[in-house]
């Protein structure tokens, strides 16, 4: 009927025990730390897009130079995707990625600079 | 300041310092990262809905102004939240006490007096519009 893994198959270990393997802790974090870090970052994926979607929708008011700016956000939001997503699945606890955290505020801040500009633009 | 800025991007320079910490302390600063991105972002989305959604304020240029003051703060809330993370995360490999700020604080008093204008300007208009 499903393709999980019945009771009989031991108990796999997806995740590093921290306490240090000594085979008395539970198969995986109790506090279930790595599905919330991926919640977290598909939540962070929702807001970007309705952001995205209010710039774009800013920007297209009419001249060429709006439709270039909504472009550049649509290009911003399609090349920060796979890094929301690249977090936001799969499993076991993602390697610390010192990367990807840098690059998502940058979008934002970006985000919020072409925001500027368009809200002068029209003006 | 520079030097702050290349350190964000270096995955290898944070890794360097101290010892790996226990995942999950990294995974709770990465989250703590996203919802400030998240507040970030929502400031950034209002100050976009300000602009337009809001019908034109008597005052000119009054509701662009509230507009760019908002994606401005939404911005500087992205910038600072990269930075308090990978402060954090240093202070956390290297097992020193987290980095103190002053930023949640001051962001609160931005929000909340600006909101008490827009109140104050509510009235005004319900008062003088009679």
């Amino acid at each position: 009927m499903t393709d999980r893994p019945g009771p009989a198959e031991p108990a796999r270990r997806p995740y590093p025990d921290p306490d240090g393997g000594s085979g008395g802790g539970s198969p995986r974090d109790p506090g279930l730390q790595p599905e919330r870090t991926r919640l977290a970052w598909r939540r962070t994926a929702l807001t970007l897009t309705v952001v995205t979607a209010l710039t774009v929708r800013q920007a297209l008011s009419g001249d060429l130079g709006g439709l270039l700016l909504a472009g550049a956000a649509l290009a911003g939001w399609g090349a920060a995707l796979p890094i929301y997503w690249r977090r936001g699945t799969g499993t076991g606890p993602a390697p610390l990625d010192g990367r990807s955290l840098p690059a998502v505020a940058l979008g934002a801040t970006v985000l919020a600079a072409l925001g500027v500009v368009l809200v002068l633009r029209g003006l | 300041m520079w030097q702050a800025i290349r350190r964000w991007f270096d995955p290898r320079e944070l890794r360097s310092v101290g010892s790996t910490p226990d995942y999950r302390f990294s995974l709770a600063n990465e989250r703590t990262f996203l919802a400030w991105l998240r507040t970030g972002l929502a400031l950034v989305g209002g100050g976009l809905a300000v602009a337009q959604f809001l019908p034109p304020l008597p005052l000119r240029h009054l509701r662009e102004a509230i507009a760019v003051v908002l994606l401005l703060l939404g911005g500087a809330v992205a910038v600072r939240a990269v930075d308090h993370w990978a402060r954090t995360e240093r202070a956390i490999r290297l097992g020193e006490e987290l980095p103190a700020s002053r930023f949640p604080a001051v962001l609160a008093l931005t929000v909340g007096l600006g909101a008490l204008l827009l109140v104050a300007a509510v009235l005004v208009d319900a008062v003088g519009g009679r």
